[in-house]
């Protein structure tokens, strides 16, 4: 009897594996070979991956309580927080995940340049991971408007601003972001639109950024191949078990500021009611927004700044061929390692200065640090390649 | 030379951002008892501090995101809330002949302002409008403390400060001149337990109850808090076993 079920559910398995692999497929993810040097730098894609879930699944619930219009969104938000049921939990764990997501992706990023895995094979991993960064912030930006608190409303001023600095048809661009003359009722709705469906969009692109990871498989801490069986070890369980002590220790981080400081990397002035008619003193936009805002800020012209400001994005899609050395990890490139974390003192620094008025010093500290910036990607990196030796490269990950 | 010179300007400058930054005195630090990871709510000092805003504070303040039965969380009976919210006149309707008309507010009303409009707010106060007081410990950097030096911290101006007519001197303030007059002196408010009614006890009793109205979940939260973070602690803990157990062959 017991044998007859088990066989009828074999054939049931392979009923359905013959007609969609969904069994191999999970297989693969059990049985994907990994370098099995990993640190623990390498567990923050996992925790990107599950900061998207959380931010889905919490403003899935938001969503539901939530009215986008401009007479009612900003009480339906205190609604959310004084009338719903964990109303307050929700709200706080979305808009302290967005903070989180982004610490994650930042940390991401970084392991990225000083492991040099953006290099070949693996520069389309790179690509769609910058295309996620991007995706990320319009979703995080248009989220940010939604409470259509002052912060919310003159930050949307300010950035869709931006766009009139395109020659000739800016205005008109303006005007048709906003649907009207100012940023309105309109502008709020379709950035609740758009809010629910990049989410979804990021999902989409982080398959298809995992699909060409798991061709070449992960870079390590050593940037050398992997050259035999005895390198790798399964995802499952060495890499599942790992991701668990990440993910604990992130939602520690996490947890913190979600119940004793759920307004700490927020602004004050959004819990008071958007007002066209009233400026605030300081227009800071969210924390991880301020490096690039500084970049705008650094440069005198308006159409100057927003083209600096993108670049200083888009500079990531060449990076492979900036940083042309074969030698992956900065760990067996001296000078490399030494520019590289002067490049993130000076992403921190264009952090600081933009949170600060642009006046006195900050001006020119702001221009400073941008001037660098560039001259990273653009001097620093492709001198280095050329001249720099590196130390020997280790003959294979199982090597002591 | 050169250098000493560039040295200088270089001082100037950032001593005139010191400057600009420091306009605002940074209020000042008070040992809340709601503050901290154990932080909770001082029930008596709410109601107090409710007593401080229905005597002073809603003369020209609105508290337009609180429903009255939310005052049965600290400590009001249901029939003295019903009590309280039928001081308030809540307008309805339109009843059957499509009028809209006055009624006694209920528990389930939210908290009935002042004045009928912003307009109507200006009219009354010289221009200046009073703002909503549901979210002022939130929206406001420095939070309690800041709301307690407004409040204590009126005071003359100096002989070269030039006063706006209808405004006040209060350091603490944006532009050292507020347009609200101070609101609270020594025994300004009587209590009917015979509780200090000094200016201090006042102003930390209104901001205690202003705590309050601007996060009624705190006190929940935190409590939560704790437990997630043990949680969280024990799992973390547990996994790294495993993973050591995991990993004990590999390299």
């Amino acid at each position: 009897m017991l044998k007859e079920k088990k066989k009828k559910k074999e054939t049931l398995v392979g009923w359905i594996e013959y007609r969609l692999p969904i069994f191999s497929f999970l297989k693969h993810l059990g049985e994907y070979k990994t370098p099995k040097n990993l640190n623990y730098m390498w567990n923050f894609g996992s925790i990107a991956g599950i900061a998207l879930v959380i931010q889905i699944v919490t403003g899935i619930f938001l969503a539901m309580h939530y009215s986008p219009n401009d007479a009612t969104a900003f009480g339906s938000v205190e609604y959310i927080m004084r009338n719903v049921n964990y109303g307050w939990l929700l709200r706080y764990m979305h808009a302290v995940g967005a903070s989180m997501f982004f610490v994650a992706v930042y940390i991401h990023i970084a392991r990225g340049l000083y492991y040099g895995s953006y290099k070949s094979p693996r520069e389309l991993v790179w690509f769609f991971g910058i295309f996620i960064f991007i995706l990320m912030m319009a979703t995080a930006f248009m989220g940010y408007v939604l409470p259509w608190g002052q912060m919310s409303f003159w930050g949307a001023t300010v950035i869709t601003n931006l766009f009139s600095a395109v020659p000739l048809v800016g205005d008109f661009i303006v005007r048709w972001v906003w649907g009207g003359f100012s940023v309105g009722d309109p502008t709020l709705n379709r950035f609740f639109a758009l809010h629910y469906l990049l989410p979804f969009v990021i999902v989409g692109v982080v398959i298809i950024h995992i699909v060409a990871l798991h061709v070449h498989g992960s870079n390590n801490p050593k940037g050398i191949d992997v050259k035999s069986k005895n390198d790798t070890i399964p995802f499952h369980p060495y890499y599942t078990v790992k991701d668990m002590v990440g993910f604990g220790v992130y939602f520690m981080v996490f947890a913190y500021f979600v119940f004793y400081q759920p307004n700490y990397l927020g602004h004050p002035d959004n819990y008071i009611e958007a007002n066209p008619m009233v400026t605030p003193e300081h227009i800071v936009p969210e924390w991880y927004f301020l490096p690039f805002y500084a970049i705008l800020r650094a440069i005198p012209s308006k159409l100057g700044g927003v083209i600096m400001m993108f670049s200083g994005i888009l500079i990531l899609f060449v990076l492979p061929w900036l940083d042309h050395s074969k030698v992956r990890s900065a760990t067996y490139r001296p000078m490399f390692r030494v520019m590289y974390w002067l490049f993130i003192f000076d992403v921190i620094a264009l952090g600081y200065i933009g949170g600060k008025p642009p006046e006195g010093v900050y001006i020119f500290l702001g221009r400073l640090a941008t001037f660098y910036y560039f001259t990273h990607f653009l001097f620093v990196l492709p001198f280095i390649s050329r001249y720099e030796k590196p130390l020997p490269l280790p003959k294979s990950i199982s090597e002591k | 030379m050169f250098l000493r010179k560039i040295l200088f300007v270089f001082c100037t400058v950032w001593c005139s951002c010191l400057s600009f930054a420091s306009n605002v005195e940074s209020p000042k630090e008070i040992q809340w008892p709601f503050d901290g990871v154990f932080g909770y709510f001082d029930k008596q000092a709410i109601q107090r501090g409710f007593h401080v805003f229905r005597e002073v504070c809603q003369a020209c303040h609105s508290l337009k995101y609180m429903e009255y039965n939310s005052l049965e969380k600290v400590g009001f009976s249901p029939a003295e809330v019903k009590a309280i919210a039928s001081e308030y006149t809540t307008k309805d309707g339109p009843n059957d002949d499509g009028d809209m008309f006055d009624r006694p507010s209920r528990p389930t009303d939210r908290f009935v302002g002042p004045y009928a409009n912003e307009k109507a707010a200006r009219a009354a106060n010289n221009g200046a409008y009073p703002p909503d007081l549901s979210l002022i410990v939130k929206a406001r950097e420095g939070g309690a403390n800041y709301v307690y030096s407004i409040l204590t911290g009126y005071g003359d101006p100096p002989k070269d400060f030039k006063l706006s007519p209808n405004m006040h001197y209060n350091p603490y303030f944006s532009g050292h001149q507020i347009a609200m007059a101070p609101p609270l002196m020594d025994g300004i408010v009587t209590h009917s337990d015979g509780s200090s009614n000094n200016i201090d006890e006042l102003s930390r009793d209104v901001v205690t109850f202003l705590q309050w109205v601007s996060e009624p979940e705190m006190e929940t939260r935190k409590i939560m808090g704790i437990k997630v973070i043990l949680y969280l602690v024990v799992f973390t803990v547990a996994f790294y076993l495993v993973k050591r157990k995991v990993w004990k062959d590999v390299l």
